[in-house]
């Protein structure tokens, strides 16, 4: 009776010897040729039928499957001398340069030999990689120089690229090695690094060749009717000529010399069959001149098996285009262009209630959109609608067939970014089909995807099962992600002009007519009725922008925190705030403050956003972020905001005041170098001299820069557009603004002024040994004024470093993160709440300690109290 | 080293305790594992010596916790 093998215990990787490849054979073959005249594969020959069929129609002479069933079969060629086998040469060596010549023991003393096995043991037991001794045992091995077992002295050895040996200027045939090789024993052999149960030293050398099945070298036929032959069939071509050649010469009786020839030639195409990227020896060929692809080329590399097809393997019902943005369409939504929509199918079940509307679909086919591209019946036959009489088809479609139809408007996809980072670098959309060529997106799920539209291309992919389809819906929805488990808070949010029209909008002295208010509220999509007015002037009746702002909010929302404007006062008035600061939100009425960016930018505090998507739920969340991110661009383009390189302009006063500042500073680092070369400089505690005069200097001018932008920032004021977006916190900060107006300050490298570049000095402009500002990448320009070529030059080396930083950072982060990945990739928070690994142990016995998703906490916390409190008694 | 040291004073070891049999069953089938489902710690550490646990035995440790305030695991003593 056939057993069958439950549980795979273990797997080991070992070398085939020559009689296993023997036994695996189904065919010696033993000629070069392929097909004969009549186009059949001729027998014992490279195409052998035995080997496997690639043509459909013949059957498989091992198996007798047809093409496509047929696995292929592996055949052997008997070589007329053995050869090495290049994936070994660096094993091979080793044994060589560790082993005595004529006795074949390893050359170091018992003791030592006994020693290493005993280490060995140890390493094994305790799961160590024991086979990494080999490098220390053949390292001192190699140095010994009379053998201790039989006293014969080492001969120099010398190994030339890629398979060849020679000991004291003769050759080493590779029969020779092998007969070496031979000769390790078995004890030995383990601290060389081989396993002898799998794998004994001398079936590096081969003496039989294993031919490959067929199927993974099937030929094309051209439409022209020639065929054309894989670069593996061609290299086994190659193979067997030499090998009939060599051993038809040494039947022959042949002169030594050409034998050795041809010998040297076959080793030269089976290391290219293996390997034709080997450095020493010129790659094979194509008769063209194309360098052949062998079998270490097809795994290897970008385009690689591993690389190419296992890791990034492509896929059906996914598409890839450029985004673009879309502020008129949900979170939750994504545009999918027409062209794409009539190529991603659904498959569709056909019910009474759905047949009229899938018939319908299929009449109008995989042209027309809607349409659909194909039809199964009950019994799985398959009817593509491009070649099939679609009316005739629609009439037999009855309840049970299944219609694969056209993406449609509501439909789930998966939309992904790379590089996939975290969770949120894929997330759930409902499907808009839209004209266009671009997949779009709104604005507000950019911080997730880290997607920009300078060009970058988003992938998207149409799951077809209904429980696929429910899950993606349920677990990986946008609106369920607005909350990030990185740090509890939203991710999903507003971003820039979001920002901005919303400040504007609630800023104290915004008042708006009803024509206005009505306006701005439809932009939202919110078509209700409004307020009372808050006042009434000459009989025109005006609504304050934070009523209609407040309009957005849901019933019963409670909040009060400070706007990101917030000066930090030393004694806060609270509601009287000069700068409408301190946000009050009574019963979901905005009564005091502006929103900002706490309000509800992504990945900033986000106290609006959090509170709403925490107390109301995702769904009112989405509702909200919708609205007020159109409600706050329809203000901003109502109101007016723009910015331009003039909102960097402060007047002469200032300039003049700023170089005051700067030419103090000036001085006073020249003051600080001057006591410095007289010596009287005091060290500071556990500095040297000259690192306290750096410290001292760098003091001096980081504070002068910092007092020039004091300087600008008084004369750029609130009404100043670039200032408010950096106060509201929607974009750029009060330092970039400075940096433009005032002065850019010192630039460093690996954090110290600059000081390299020629003997003594930066550059040949300055005299040897200048410490100063100037000297030493002190830019007092400002961007708007304009850089001197030296400030210029000293900015750009500073520039390059961050350029460099970044770089080396992501390629580091990555392979962190991959790493922690392979790890973690299987561990899992089980129904009972404990961390479990892939065998069922436990790693956390309460996931976190404290069993709190992050994602559904109170920024990390389980319970915010003071939140809990503020409700109860204030509320 | 003085001979009278106990690691079990020292602030970054938390408390450990043997499970009684019975304990130890009643863990065990509440989270439904065999005691090589458990992390192990080795019969050789000095804190299993201090509190003379031998192999096979499970231990309980309640640990500070930064976010759960005081966190208990448990622990399956292994040979060696
Ligand atoms: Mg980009
Ligand atoms: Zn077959
Ligand atoms: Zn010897
Ligand atoms: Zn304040």
């Amino acid at each position: 009776m056939m057993r069958i093998p439950k549980l795979i215990d273990r797997v080991d990787f070992g070398l085939m010897s020559p009689d296993e490849i023997r036994k695996v054979s189904v065919t010696k073959v033993v000629t070069a040729d392929t097909y004969d005249e009549d186009g059949y594969p001729i027998e014992r020959g490279i195409m052998d039928s035995r080997l496997g069929v690639v043509d459909p129609g013949l059957r498989c002479r091992t198996c007798g499957a047809r093409a496509g069933d047929c696995p292929g079969h592996f055949g052997h060629v008997e070589l007329a001398r053995p050869v090495v086998h290049v994936g070994y040469i660096d094993t091979i060596y080793n044994c060589l340069r560790a082993m005595c010549r004529k006795c074949g023991r390893i050359l170091l003393p018992e003791s030592k030999i006994e020693e290493y096995h005993k280490w060995i043991e140890e390493m094994r037991e305790a799961g160590q990689k024991w086979w990494e001794m080999t490098n220390e045992i053949v390292k001192s091995a190699s140095t010994t120089e009379k053998c201790p077992h039989c006293g014969e002295k080492r001969a120099p050895l010398k190994f030339e690229k890629p398979t060849a040996f020679t000991e004291s200027r003769s050759r080493l045939t590779p029969s020779d090695v092998r007969e070496r090789l031979e000769r390790i024993t078995d004890d030995d052999a383990v601290l060389l690094g081989i396993n002898p149960k799998i794998a004994k030293p001398e079936w590096m050398i081969l003496t039989a060749l294993p031919v490959s099945p067929v199927t993974v070298r099937p030929s094309i036929t051209l439409e022209s009717g020639v065929r054309s032959e894989d670069d593996l069939t061609h290299k086994l071509v190659d193979i067997i000529r030499i090998n009939q050649r060599l051993s038809e010469n040494i039947e022959a009786g042949a002169p030594h010399l050409i034998v050795e020839d041809l010998w040297e030639l076959l080793q030269y195409h089976v290391t290219t069959y293996f390997d034709n990227g080997v450095s020493g020896i010129p790659p094979a060929r194509h008769r063209s001149g194309r360098v052949l692809r062998t079998l270490a080329q097809r795994l290897r590399g970008k385009e690689g098996r591993f690389r190419g097809n296992l890791s990034g393997k492509r896929v059906d019902f996914s598409a890839r285009t450029v985004v673009s943005p879309d502020p008129n369409i949900s979170i939750n939504e994504i545009g999918v262009p027409e062209y794409i929509a009539r190529i991603l199918s659904i498959p569709v079940r056909a019910t009474e209630h759905n047949i009229e509307e899938l018939r319908n679909f299929i009449r109008r086919g995989p042209d027309i959109y809607p349409g659909a591209n194909c039809m199964i019946s009950p019994d799985g036959k398959r009817y593509d609608l491009r070649y099939a009489d679609r009316e005739e088809l629609a009439k037999t479609v009855e309840q049970g067939f299944i219609v694969e139809r056209h993406l449609m408007d509501g439909d789930v996809v998966l939309f992904n970014r790379q590089p996939s980072l975290h969770r949120m670098s894929i997330m759930a959309h409902e499907v808009k089909v839209l004209p266009g060529r671009t997949f779009r997106l709104n604005l507000s799920v950019c911080p997730p995807y880290n997607a920009d539209f300078d060009g970058d291309e988003m992938n998207v992919h149409a799951p077809q099962r209904e429980e696929a389809q429910a899950e993606a819906r349920i677990l990986m929805r946008v609106q369920e992600q607005i909350i990030s488990p990185r740090f509890g808070g939203p991710i999903i949010g507003g971003i820039q002009d979001h920002i901005t029209g919303a400040y504007l909008l609630t800023r104290k002295n915004t008042l708006l007519t009803r024509e206005q208010s009505q306006q701005l509220l439809a932009a939202a999509g919110m078509f209700v009725d409004l307020p009372k007015p808050a006042t009434k002037e000459k009989g025109v009746e005006y609504w304050t922008g934070k009523q209609i702002f407040s309009m957005l909010f849901p019933k019963g929302l409670n909040l009060t925190f400070e706007a990101k404007i917030c000066e930090n006062c030393a004694r806060c008035t609270k509601e009287e705030c000069e700068i409408d600061a301190y946000v009050v939100i009574q019963d979901g009425q905005l009564l005091h403050g502006v929103m900002d960016a706490r309000s509800y930018k992504a990945l900033d505090r986000c106290e609006v956003l959090d509170r709403i998507v925490k107390d109301y739920g995702t769904t009112a969340a989405r509702e909200f972020l919708d609205r007020a991110t159109k409600l706050s661009i329809a203000a901003a383009a109502m109101l007016g905001f723009t910015t331009s390189i003039d909102d960097e302009d402060i007047p002469p006063e200032a300039k003049e005041r700023i170089n005051e500042v700067l030419e103090d500073a000036q001085g006073k680092v020249n003051k600080l170098i001057k006591i410095y070369n007289a010596g009287e400089l005091e060290p500071l505690p556990g500095r040297s001299l000259r690192e306290t005069l750096e410290m001292r200097i760098m003091e001096v001018l980081a504070e002068s820069r910092d007092r020039t932008g004091e300087i600008a920032e008084k004369y750029l004021g609130l009404n100043n557009h670039a200032v408010i977006m950096a106060r509201i916190g929607a974009r750029g900060s009060m330092l970039n603004l400075t940096q433009m107006a005032a002065c850019v300050g010192q630039q460093s490298v690996r954090g110290e002024r600059p000081s390299r570049g020629y003997r003594g000095r930066t550059l040949p402009h300055f005299k040897l040994g200048d410490l100063g500002a100037e000297a030493r990448g002190f830019v007092s320009s400002s961007y708007k004024d304009g850089l001197t070529p030296l400030e210029f030059f000293f900015h750009a080396m500073g520039g390059r470093e961050g350029l460099v930083d970044t770089a080396v950072r992501t390629a580091q982060s990555g392979y962190m993160q991959r790493r922690l990945i392979n790890a973690l990739q299987d561990l899992r928070v089980e129904y009972d709440g404990t961390v479990r690994d892939d065998r069922g142990a436990v790693v956390q016995f309460v996931y976190g300690e404290d069993g709190v998703d992050p994602a559904h906490s109170d920024n990390g916390k389980a319970v915010n109290v003071e939140k809990i409190i503020e409700r109860v008694v204030g509320g | 080293m003085p001979v009278e040291f106990d690691v079990r004073q020292h602030v970054l070891v938390p408390k450990h305790e043997i499970l009684s049999k019975e304990k130890a069953r009643e863990i065990l089938k509440r989270y439904k594992i065999s005691p090589h489902q458990l992390p192990i710690i080795r019969s050789s550490d000095p804190v299993v010596k201090a509190i003379g646990a031998k192999p096979d035995d499970i231990l309980r440790i309640t640990r500070n916790s930064p976010t759960a305030g005081r966190a208990i695991m448990y622990r399956y003593v292994i040979e060696e």
